[in-house]
């Protein structure tokens, strides 16, 4: 019964033991929390909504797999990762985008921010966030034709004529009620417009302990204290927070982008200070800055900043070291 | 019941603790012991004995005078068949006393007498029991193999108060020392008595997990009069059994990096060594056997008292065969404890369980890249950045293993265990201990 009779025993380092979540069924989770928000854009905006997601996520994959093909690599589709880009990005575009929009912006998350800088694990910024970024400054015009959900009227979205004391115009009466932004019957992008269906997916997911709760709360309670202190239009403590929280991409930014862990801080104190960074920023922006990019720009330039919170914040181990105060 | 006593991070796996119902057989007595001469942390024995010596049961057949060590004894009488280098569960060729059983074993009076079962710890030299545990051989029997009369002997300064008999017992499929606190109770605690005797230790605690509720009732009831011991039962949770963790747990002392928990007072001590040591000194017998667990693809999984030095095949064909093919050996518990290249190695005072695994119960999903989940963060029971450390070992960037204080991973694995990808943490750890372990003896010689 030595090892001849048994055939090669396999020696391995411990753990034998594997919890068994593999990175492909974290995708599949997200995919799931996603899922409520897509549908509901197709709901909302009709078939073109449908055929914008399918060609991101088609053209992410695509170019996932082509780019293995062409370094000789095996392939990396199976990990699902392309697909959760492909998605994200397609719920931040326009319902109205031209076919070409997602098809170009996915290729670009895929091919320029993912795979040439190492692939998963290794880009620096989130790629669908770095896609829309992309072709915000490239197509403004086709980024930015917003239309009404269930009619096809093109129409301003709510960040746009939120009260702006600084930078913005003042439409009001314009506005879209709470109870609009909630349900998603707003303009918007496709995936933003219904913070109750993004909110379904974000529990699905902290449920799952997918996500840590750390970055989408310390993320919006900071955008919306800084919204409540400084966003008025009559003085300090008179703006309006959960405005703030429900319209543009706070939610899906903050749930399912932010949230990106290979672009997000990896220890809990350094998640807590990314969160509060990308509120802050975000603030400064909706508040203060000539458009509403704010949830996009933040998350971006906190991606950049992450490595660097992780390269400064290494706990003490249990116990603190022997000799060391 | 000490449930809210947790310890950050750590995992729940599945306990696979199918064998808990299983009482405690003997082994058939083995034809042929292999005795491995280093069976402890520290410095190998010296063999006392050579080939064609007629030895007997417990007789002393190798020890060392380097102060971190315990003597190997005969577990079965008879003749010595060879001294050579064996493969040790250790992974390493160790050299061994080879023993050829006589038809029946001789008693031996080298040891001095047993003082009986009834005798009264508080009338004892402690430094009487000190050397009666070192005579008999006695290490961490949990697995770390610590020599258990070195954490008898304080340092001047720091006297212990707390004695804390671990029997968390937090590997999954491991069911050795729930036995023992079941069936042998009356010794786990005239061990602790004896240890907390031997260290003037007021205070002793038995820490037990919650899914043994049955060891921790006999034990309770054992010390009920008993002011000064306690049965503490904590949360189930990998890896309480932990010497630092439990040590928290139960005290809420923490223990530092580069400390031992003697530093904070306490000695803490495996459930089946404080037995090793009442059998010692009542029965005058040196350790000899083990309970050890067979799990997973035999027959007929359970738990065996093994004379030391019994190959793998023999427990293997006393547990009934292997059903189905096997892929896997583990000398331990399937979270810390060492894969085999080969059946036939010898159990050692260390071994508390085999677990034999076939190819359906290996999980061959490739390592993918590192997503920073932060998962093996979460998971860390010390604190620590399993996969900065686990980037710096591959990347050979020692300088920064150390500063992400790769030193303080005990390679309890709960970051392998939760990681998505299949990084390799624990193994690219241990690569990077080892090689900033070299360049330091470099650095010194």
């Amino acid at each position: 019964m030595s090892k001849t009779e048994s055939g090669e025993l396999l020696v391995a380092s411990s753990p034998h033991l594997w919890a068994g979540v593999s990175t492909g069924r974290i995708m599949r989770d997200v995919l799931i929390a996603l899922a409520p928000a897509a549908l509901g854009a197709v709901c909302f905006f009709g078939w073109r909504a449908a055929a914008v997601i399918a060609l991101s996520m088609g053209t992410a994959a695509l170019t996932e797999w082509g780019c293995a093909r062409l370094m000789g690599k095996p392939s990396t589709l199976a990990d699902g990762s392309a697909l959760v880009t492909g998605l994200l990005l397609a719920l931040t575009l326009p319902p109205a985008s031209p076919f070409w929009l997602p098809v170009l912006g996915a290729a670009f998350a895929i091919a320029v921010v993912k795979v040439a800088f190492g692939g998963l694990g290794h880009n620096f910024v989130n790629p669908a966030l770095a896609a829309r970024a992309f072709l915000l400054a490239a197509f403004p015009a086709a980024m930015t034709t917003w239309t009404s959900p269930f009619d096809a009227v093109t129409t301003a979205t709510p960040l746009a004529v939120l009260p702006n004391p600084f930078a913005r115009e003042v439409l009001a009466g314009d506005l879209p009620s709470y109870t609009d932004l909630l349900l998603g019957t707003v303009g918007g992008s496709l995936g933003e417009t219904s913070a109750v269906l993004l909110l379904l997916g974000a529990a699905y997911l902290l449920v799952k302990q997918i996500i840590d709760w750390r970055i989408p709360a310390g993320f919006l309670a900071t955008l919306a204290l800084f919204a409540w202190v400084f966003g008025g239009t009559g003085g300090l403590f008179t703006g309006d927070p959960l405005y703030h929280l429900l319209a543009g991409g706070a939610i899906l930014g903050a749930f399912f982008m932010a949230t990106d862990y290979v672009t997000a801080p990896i220890t809990a104190r350094g998640r807590w200070i990314f969160a509060v960074g990308c509120g802050l920023i975000t603030a400064l922006i909706r508040l203060y800055g000539g458009y509403p990019e704010g949830v996009l720009f933040a998350i971006l330039l906190m991606n950049v900043v992450s490595p660097l919170i992780d390269r400064f914040l290494v706990p003490a181990p249990f116990g603190g070291v022997k000799g060391r105060a | 019941m000490s449930l809210w006593a947790r310890f950050r991070g750590g995992v729940h796996p599945d306990a696979h603790k199918t064998t808990a119902q299983c009482a405690t057989k003997p082994l058939p007595r083995p034809e042929r012991v292999v005795l491995p001469l280093r069976q402890h942390v520290g410095a190998p024995c010296q063999p006392l004995v050579k080939k064609g010596d007629e030895v007997a049961l417990g007789q002393p057949v190798g020890d060392t005078d380097a102060p971190v060590a315990a003597p190997v004894h005969a577990s079965v009488s008879g003749k010595v068949a060879a001294v050579e280098p064996r493969l040790s569960p250790s992974g390493r060729m160790e050299q061994a006393v080879v023993i050829e059983a006589a038809p029946e074993d001789t008693p031996w009076v080298g040891l001095p007498a047993g003082l009986g079962w009834d005798l009264d710890p508080e009338l004892l030299d402690p430094a009487f029991i000190r050397d009666r545990v070192r005579q008999a051989g006695l290490v961490g029997m949990g697995g770390a193999g610590f020599p258990a009369a070195v954490k008898l002997s304080p340092k001047p300064g720091s006297e212990p108060d707390v004695v804390i008999l671990n029997g968390a017992e937090c590997e999954p499929s491991i069911t050795s020392d729930h036995r023992l606190m079941l069936e042998q109770p009356e010794r786990v605690v005239l061990g602790l008595r004896l240890f907390m005797r031997a260290t003037g230790a007021r205070r002793g605690i038995i820490g037990i997990e919650a899914n043994k509720p049955d060891a921790a009732a006999r034990l309770s009831q054992l010390v009920a009069g008993d002011p000064s011991i306690a049965v503490e039962v904590l949360p189930v949770r990998y890896p309480q059994g932990a010497e630092k963790m439990l040590v928290w747990a139960l005290l809420r002392r923490a223990v530092p990096v580069g400390a031992i928990p003697l530093d904070m007072g306490v000695v803490v001590q495996n459930v089946a060594t404080a037995a090793a040591a009442a059998t010692a000194l009542a029965e005058g017998r040196p350790l000899t056997d083990r309970i050890v667990t067979v799990s997973g693809r035999v027959q007929s999984p359970g738990n065996w008292r093994v004379p030391l030095g019994t190959s793998f095949v023999d427990l293997v064909r006393s547990a009934g065969g292997l059903t189905g093919s096997l892929a896997r050996v583990i000398a331990g518990g399937p979270m810390m404890g060492m894969a085999q290249a080969d059946l036939d190695v010898p159990v050692t005072k260390t071994t508390g369980s085999v677990i034999l695994l076939g190819p359906e119960d290996l999980d061959e999903t490739p390592a993918g890249p590192c997503i920073r989940c932060g998962r093996c963060v979460s998971a860390c029971p010390m604190g620590l950045l399993p996969a900065q450390l686990c980037a710096a070992a591959l990347n050979s960037d020692w300088a920064a293993a150390e500063r992400f204080h790769v030193r303080a991973c005990m390679e309890c694995g709960s970051c392998s265990y939760v990681c998505p990808a299949r990084r390799p943490i624990v193994q690219s750890i241990r690569l990077a201990k080892f090689e900033l372990g070299r360049r330091a003896r470099q650095g010194r010689g």
